[in-house]
């Protein structure tokens, strides 16, 4: 009896470990996932496909951060056909877990290894030391190392298209914005929204909503009703999940989708997305590690560099005045005329902050942690 | 500004957060009740949600959605009742291998249906009584599992403490050995309320999915089926108050948002722990009268029962 017990549990142990733990999934171009393997410890030795591994914090799913990697990887595949072997290593957590996941893909004999989330960047760090051959590539991250790069997007580039969208749209002149984690990266998206829809109507007010969570559908959700119990006409968010347009749509109001096109959670509420596409960049990168020409240089690339879009204009809720302004915006920032952080900018208090003629370097404007006029909202004291 | 402004979302969305909570912790209270211990609600939340998102994505119909969500928790905890009951492992580890298992389980089958859309649970207003001020919008405007979860309340309420087997249900609780030398089925009696407990937090997690969010998503429940659990001592083992602490829940968590939407300027941090810190304040105010934990608390709470002994 005893033993039958504990025969159990350990399979009900096993059987858990196996579902919990980060599902490695290998695809190669044209050759069999069992083999990709053996492909790629043999990719060191000489001429075989160069190993380029993805580590990501959650499954590509349909929407969101992961897809938009995914999207890239697809891209690389795509591009480079049987001369890469491409590796994604899914729901891999944060910090201690990442660095087992790091070492064991370098010493497969993967030649680049992208991580996809901030909490990776110590594992890195480490990972990178010890595998001085292996180019790493860590998404969000500060800390870097001769093999070891970082690379982000201009996402504040994607939320200000939405503000002046936004500012055009709203009647209520209230604009709810369910923010996730207050750090400088969600901290500038407000700003830059917010400059963006002021300027299209200076009456806005944009009401911010923390839930404190990178992740909590149920959070998204309250907030998004608070908001809109609030007054608020158009909603605009920095989360994943696609709550905060079923509120919209439920509500019929307005939102913004984030990361990837959220259209067709809210047909009618969808006003456009604020949409990340790493593809260039991943095949750039990619061509440069196999060319041997890469170099440690941080990535920052914006509208400029076609990494951030505003895709999915939904053309019966924006009117055209407000699609010829996304245009023109859109334009004028990929021409370099433009930057969302050029003064005269007040702080929430109305007293200036960036002098005018003073546009922020990106040092600045990776330190943001000041609301602009017009956001109404609190930031937690540092 | 208008109070009744103000108070009618606030209660609005208190009740419907409420709602899931008081599910899963109402299914636990009548395990517990028969003296079964089962950890693994979250993980049986989970099951519950995304079986019951999926069906519906398949069929197209929400209601076989929240069968199907019922079914994944009832065979969830037949898995929990089987090990605790039948073969005598230790419950406490077994529930949270439950969990685990569970989460790990709804991560893997949800896959294909992360960000797939379902067709709204239309709220029926009940005419009349729903244009009573704040309270009408959120009690009698209500989705029909949220009718449903009010019913169970009740039914729950009166079969514990009115009905003859609830009655024998809780006399296994306190003592099993003298409940079976009577000759009532003690392990057959357990096995029948960790199932009943396993398809309330499968309900739970049905309500989650397809009533409330209309999506799924890794790990969707996101702790709610913790708050259960800790909801059951909360509420001292009884049924109204498991309602109230499920409900204070939900005002707490509704309230950390509409002041925040209201621009009342308290950092964000502090009012998202507001639920937590209520939870310790009301059971330290509990624990001082020990008398009504004793005199509630199944004595037998997580002892396994072998018969003779």
């Amino acid at each position: 009896m005893r033993r039958k017990v504990l025969i159990t549990m350990a399979s009900l142990a096993a059987a858990m470990l196996v579902s919990a733990c980060g599902k490695q999934e290998n695809t190669t171009a044209n050759a069999p996932a069992a083999a990709s393997d053996a492909q790629a410890s043999a990719a060191p030795a000489g001429k075989g496909p160069m190993g380029v591994a993805f580590v990501y914090i959650g499954n590509p799913g349909d929407a969101g951060w992961t897809y938009a990697h995914e999207q890239g990887a697809k891209a690389v595949e795509a591009k480079f056909g049987d001369k890469v072997t491409v590796t994604r290593v899914e729901n891999v957590p944060e910090g201690a877990d990442s660095e087992r996941v790091f070492r064991d893909l370098a010493s497969k004999g993967n030649k680049l290894v992208f991580g996809t989330s901030f909490g990776y960047m110590d594992s890195m760090v480490k990972t990178a030391a010890d595998f001085p051959d292996v180019t790493f590539e860590h998404a969000t991250g500060f800390k870097s190392a001769p093999n070891l790069g970082t690379y982000d997007v201009r996402t504040y580039e994607g939320a200000h298209l939405a503000g002046v969208v936004g500012g055009h749209v709203t009647k209520s002149n209230v604009i709810g914005y369910v923010a996730s984690v207050p750090i400088p990266e969600v901290i500038r998206n407000i700003d830059a929204f917010t400059i963006a829809a002021r300027e299209a109507n200076p009456k806005v007010k944009v009401k911010v909503v923390w839930i404190n969570s990178w992740f909590d559908p149920g959070k998204e959700r309250q907030a998004a009703e608070s908001l809109v119990g609030q007054g608020a006409d158009v909603l605009m968010q920095n989360v994943d999940s696609a709550v905060v347009m079923q509120v919209a749509e439920e509500k019929k109001i307005h939102a913004f989708g984030w990361d990837s096109d959220m259209s067709k959670f809210g047909p009618n509420a969808h006003l456009a997305s604020a949409a990340i596409d790493w593809s260039k960049y991943y095949i750039r990168t990619v061509d440069e590690v196999m060319q041997g020409t890469w170099k440690n240089t941080p990535v920052w690339g914006g509208i400029k560099e076609d990494e951030i879009k505003l895709v999915a204009i939904n053309d019966k809720a924006v009117p055209e005045a407000a699609r010829k302004a996304v245009t023109a915006r859109h334009d004028a920032i990929r021409d370099g005329k433009y930057d969302p952080f050029t003064g005269p900018i007040k702080g929430q208090d109305g007293k200036e902050i960036v002098p005018a003629g003073k546009t922020l370097n990106d040092d600045e404007k990776h330190q943001i942690n000041w609301f602009v006029e017009g956001v109404e909202g609190s930031l937690p004291k540092q | 500004m208008d109070w009744i402004n103000l108070l009618t979302p606030l209660a609005a969305s208190a009740v419907i957060a409420a709602i899931p909570l008081m599910l899963a912790a109402l299914g636990e209270l009548v395990t517990e009740k028969s003296g079964v211990l089962n950890l693994g609600v979250e993980g049986t939340m989970l099951m519950g949600a995304i079986g019951a998102f999926a069906v519906t994505v398949q069929t197209g119909s929400l209601w076989l959605g929240v069968l199907a969500g019922i079914a994944a928790g009832v065979v969830m905890s037949a898995i929990f009742a089987w090990l605790t009951l039948s073969l005598m492992a230790n419950q406490v580890a077994t529930g949270l291998a439950l969990t685990i298992f569970g989460i790990g389980l709804s991560a893997y089958v949800g896959r294909p249906y992360t960000d797939a859309t379902i067709p709204m649970l239309r709220d029926l207003p009940i005419p009349g009584l729903s244009s009573i001020p704040v309270l009408g919008p959120s009690i009698f405007s209500l989705n029909p599992l949220g009718y449903l979860s009010v019913a169970l309340l009740v039914a729950i309420a009166w079969f514990l403490y009115r009905s003859r087997a609830g009655l024998v249900l809780r006399s296994i609780g306190e003592a099993p050995s003298v409940a079976h030398a009577i000759g009532y089925p003690v392990v057959r009696i357990r096995y029948l309320a960790t199932l009943f407990g396993g398809a309330m937090s499968g309900l739970a997690g049905a309500y989650y999915s397809v009533g409330y969010l209309r999506l799924w998503q890794e790990n969707l429940t996101a702790g709610r089926g913790w708050i259960a659990l800790a909801l059951v001592v909360f509420a001292t083992w009884r049924p109204g108050r498991t309602a109230l602490g499920a409900l204070l829940f939900g005002v707490v968590m509704a309230l950390q948002f509409q002041a925040q939407a209201m621009g009342i300027r308290i950092p964000s941090q502090a009012l998202a722990s507001l639920p937590y810190l209520a939870t310790i304040v009301v059971l330290v105010i509990i624990s001082r009268n020990r008398q009504t934990i004793r005199l509630n608390a199944p004595a037998s709470l997580g002892k396994p029962f072998f018969a003779g002994s």
